[in-house]
């Protein structure tokens, strides 16, 4: 069963200027962690506001938990649970204030969901009376997931939840989010972060509006298998000039201390260390290496241009 | 060996009794791309801006492009080049105008911004986007013009506050190899982030907890250090231990 | 309504929490109040006059004395010729020169007529009005004695008496003025600044997607407002009762009662700007130019409505502040009634029916 349901969702703006989304599908399934993964600007955003009933789209329909998102409106506001990419509670109120407030504004109270938000909730308890404007990125961030979830709702959307976050603070947050999945609730999660993509179920890559691929991670890597290497040497800059002049390389990048260098089909890992030593590289270090998702959203953007 | 571009020496600054920064050491060099990590609240921001010659230490010695943070501040200012990807360029001036702009700031003289602002705008590929808002711009182009603009008037260190966050990876490796073509020419980077495949691509990296360095290294030494397989779970491993923060 | 309640306590925090904010709205009033009343006062005392006495006899002397015992003038210099007139003026040591002609005296009592000429500086009319009408007002008291001892029959006796506002003062002009001023500040700009607060920090987005009806969001955010406004008006009209010395004529309650259909109007215009503006800046702005200088230009409170050329007269009209500014004339100057002023209010009951309706059809659902 299908909880969120999007279908050819066209968005444009500025009088159709600026594309958005490009003609769009998908589904999420019941119970799913679903990850919407693209840099800033991929349209990630405004597919959000559209599944939480913001934005009305140019063409296509959407649903979620089989509800029109432009018809059912009121329906859906009141069953689903967002956090919008920008921190947007009231900085001017306190953690308690936040919370029984969102309560309130969704007919419900903090004692009655408790048990839903406790985990999350008892972190930032001790902090209770500070006020939102003084709080960490990574407290604002479980605070806002609190405000979210404090009416129980059916489908979760985060956009960007993680971004301004440090690491320790983001895998308490994916943990967070993997508990909430065992009680049911459907998430839609979108982030930059390629690395972030293996805690969801399955994953859109998306860029430029349109929809790369669509699959459990593994798959989609193992769906666009390439020759991968990983290469070191000693003077790195130089390195990477010279594997970019290299014509015969389909593509180099660099990856952390190393560069990920993808050879076409029949070349073996023997034409990289010839052709380093030729160039007067010492210290060569050449490996053939399993495609990330990175390495592979990298190939999905080579490809679509 | 190449020299230190920054040294510092048990550098201390307090808040009342709170200790942002606990007597840290440590030196870059030349031509170096040194990453300064954090959690939030580990004192990151208040260390970078001391060296930055914005906030003056309670103790300790420090010293940027061989000038006193005490006492050399406003050349200090002169010698460094900042990015933040919070306040950049701006977005209602053309690409054109910003780089005028920031050269200007520099004391750039009218034909050197004129000839340095044709070459970057050539170097950067931005010929069609030069008289464009830079509002209008992608992020990635953003990141590159601002970091441009950074370096126009060949800064000894460039400090860079999370420069890479949202942006596509091969944008995002675009962006690193102008960094690496920085630090070939000499200018040292000075990387805060907290994002760890960002620390990945720097020469050392060291990780602050509670004021203090926990740690500092290459990124595979730490990765060895710490027998681990990324940056990631090196920086958990030592943020874990964190008794303050949050 | 539980909903409705928690909304207008966290706007009440907002409010509360953001002191400077608070001082300013608060302390506006006391400050404007003060400066209009003290520093702007366009009340003259004192002013300078020069004396061209041609006739140099009792009736003559008797005048100029009393000229210069009023607490509004004090006779300065004693001129010999019209040549020296230009001078004093030019030189500012006068606003007023005063010339009585031969034979003054004899003019009155054979004729019962006498000229006198007043000379102003127009170079500043308001004032140069102010102090010839000082001045003309001391000659008539002068003559209705003269008439009284001589308790001459059929005497016409014409009287150009200042209604309502004998000493001239400027107060009652300008405390009016400040409350039209204040309430169009606070309740329009404020209220559409606070709203629009709520779409630039993002917080729109979540009470959007949430089932509360946004038009509840919107609406609780006026009610600390009409709160603050009420306050001003009241901290306004102590100070004028305690400070400047001026009194209600009229019903307090009938005041009160109109100054929240003021408030509500202000406010309803609020609601307005804020469901058109994206940002705190335009909103500001948009108040500042639309409404505020409006409220200064129209209302008649700097400038006299019926100077103003036709179309301008016209489009003062629509000028809610215009509508305020009278009824409280009315009603705190004149001391009239409700029926005096039941135009007024019908007129300010309909605009705001009109630009809450606008500003409800305006506003979004949805974010675009």
């Amino acid at each position: 069963m299908s909880t969120v349901r999007v279908e050819n969702i066209k968005k444009t703006y500025e009088k159709g200027q600026v594309l958005a989304l490009d003609d769009v599908s998908f589904e999420v399934k019941s119970g799913e962690l679903f990850g919407l993964i693209g840099p800033d600007g991929a349209g990630k955003t405004s597919l959000f506001r559209i599944l939480t009933t913001l934005l009305v789209p140019d063409a296509g329909r959407a649903e979620v938990a089989g509800l029109d998102v432009v018809k059912d409106l009121w329906k859906i506001r009141q069953i689903v649970g967002y956090m919008p990419g920008k921190f947007s509670l009231y900085q001017d109120l306190s953690i308690e204030e936040n919370l029984n407030f969102f309560a309130t504004v969704f007919n419900t109270t903090v004692a009655k969901n408790y048990h839903l938000i406790e985990e999350i909730y008892v972190q930032i308890e001790p902090f209770k009376h500070r006020l939102a404007g003084k709080l960490s990125g990574g407290m604002k961030q479980k605070l806002a997931l609190c405000c979210a979830l404090i009416h129980e709702p059916k489908v979760l959307f985060l956009d960007e939840p993680t971004t301004g976050v440090d690491p320790v603070s983001r895998k308490e947050f994916w943990d967070m989010l993997d508990r909430l999945k065992a009680r049911g609730i459907t998430i839609v999660v979108s982030t930059p972060y390629m690395d972030e993509a293996s805690r969801c179920d399955r994953i859109a890559l998306i860029q430029k509006g349109k929809i790369l691929e669509l699959d459990t991670l593994e798959q989609i890597i193992a769906r666009h298998a390439q020759n991968l290497y990983a290469v070191d040497a000693d003077n790195r800059y130089n390195l990477m000039n010279d594997l970019r002049k290299n014509t015969e390389i389909v593509s180099a990048f660099a990856f952390g201390e190393e560069q990920h260098v993808t050879l076409p089909p029949h070349f073996q890992d023997e034409y990289l260390s010839a052709f380093l030593k030729e160039k007067g590289h010492t210290g060569i270090k050449v490996r053939k290496i399993a495609p990330t998702i990175e390495d592979t959203f990298i190939k999905l953007m080579l490809e679509n241009q | 060996m190449t020299k230190s571009v920054i040294h510092t020496e048990g550098l201390t600054r307090k808040f009342g009794d709170f200790v942002a920064v606990n007597a840290i050491t440590f030196d870059v060099k030349e031509g170096e791309i040194f990453g300064f990590l954090g959690a939030n609240g580990a004192g990151k921001t208040t260390a970078m801006r001391i060296l930055c010659g914005l906030l003056e230490p309670t103790s300790g010695k420090a010293s940027v492009a061989g000038y006193d943070v005490y006492r050399q501040n406003e050349e200090i200012k002169k010698h460094i080049g900042y990015m933040s990807q919070k306040f950049s360029l701006y977005e209602n001036l053309t690409v054109r105008e910003n780089i005028q702009f920031f050269g200007g700031i520099y004391g750039l003289t009218r034909k050197e911004l004129r000839e340095k602002t044709a070459v970057l705008i050539e170097r950067l590929g931005l010929n069609q986007e030069a008289d464009k808002l830079v509002g209008s711009l992608p992020l990635g182009w953003k990141q590159k013009i601002s970091f441009s603009v950074a370096i126009l008037h060949r800064p000894k260190v460039v400090f860079l506050d999370e420069p890479t966050g949202g942006v596509d990876p091969i944008t995002r490796r675009q962006f690193w190899d102008m960094i690496y073509e920085a630090a070939h020419e000499g200018i040292t980077v000075f990387v805060t982030t907290h994002y760890m495949d960002e620390a990945e691509y720097c020469d050392r990296v060291s990780i602050m907890v509670d004021g203090t360095i926990a740690a500092l290294d290459t990124p595979s030494g730490l990765k060895k250090q710490f027998q681990v397989e990324s940056m990631d779970e090196v920086f958990l491993q030592l943020a874990r231990g964190a008794k303050r923060g949050e | 309504m539980k909903t409705f309640v928690a909304f207008i306590r966290k706007e009440f925090w907002h409010v509360l929490r953001d002191t400077r904010s608070l001082v300013i709205l608060l302390g506006l009033p006391v400050v404007m109040m003060i400066l209009f009343g003290f520093a702007l006062s366009s009340e003259v005392k004192n002013s300078n006059v020069a004396i061209l006495d041609y006739s140099n006899d009792d009736a003559s002397r008797l005048l100029i004395d009393r000229i210069d015992q009023s607490q509004y003038f004090s006779v300065k210099e004693r001129l010999t010729s019209e040549a020296q007139i230009e001078r004093v003026f030019r030189r500012g040591e006068a606003r007023l020169v005063i010339i009585f002609p031969q034979n003054f005296q004899e003019d009155l009592s054979h004729t019962n007529q006498a000229q006198v000429r007043f000379i102003g500086d127009a170079s500043d009319p308001n004032t140069s009005n102010i102090v010839i009408n000082y001045a003309s007002s001391i000659f008539r008291d002068y003559q209705n004695e003269l008439t009284e001892q001589k308790k001459l029959p059929y005497t016409i006796e014409t009287e150009t008496r200042m209604l309502y506002n004998p000493q001239l003062k400027s107060s009652y002009n300008f405390v009016p003025g400040v409350m039209t001023l204040i309430l169009m500040l606070l309740g329009a700009m404020m209220t559409s600044v606070s709203i629009v607060k709520e779409k630039e920090t993002g917080t729109m987005e979540i009470l959007l997607v949430s089932p509360m009806r946004p038009l509840l969001v919107v609406l609780s955010k006026a009610v600390p407002y009409l709160f603050l406004c009420f306050i001003d008006v009241v901290i306004i009209l102590l100070l004028a009762v305690f400070l400047l010395d001026m009194p209600i004529r009229g019903s307090l309650p009938l005041l009160l009662a109109e100054s929240l259909l003021f408030i509500l109007t202000t406010l309803s215009l609020g609601l307005l700007v804020s469901a058109v503006v994206d940002s705190q800046q335009t909103a500001m702005f948009l108040s500042l130019v639309g409404f505020l200088m409006p409220a200064l230009v129209f209302s008649g409170f700097m400038f006299p409505i019926e100077n103003m050329p036709l179309p301008l007269q016209i489009v003062s009209n629509i000028v809610p502040t215009k509508w305020y500014y009278s009824i409280v004339r009315a009603i705190m100057v004149k001391g009239l009634g409700f029926s005096y002023v039941a135009k007024q209010t019908l007129i300010l009951a309909v605009m705001t029916v009109v630009y809450l309706t606008v500003a409800i059809r305006k506003f979004k659902i949805r974010l675009a």
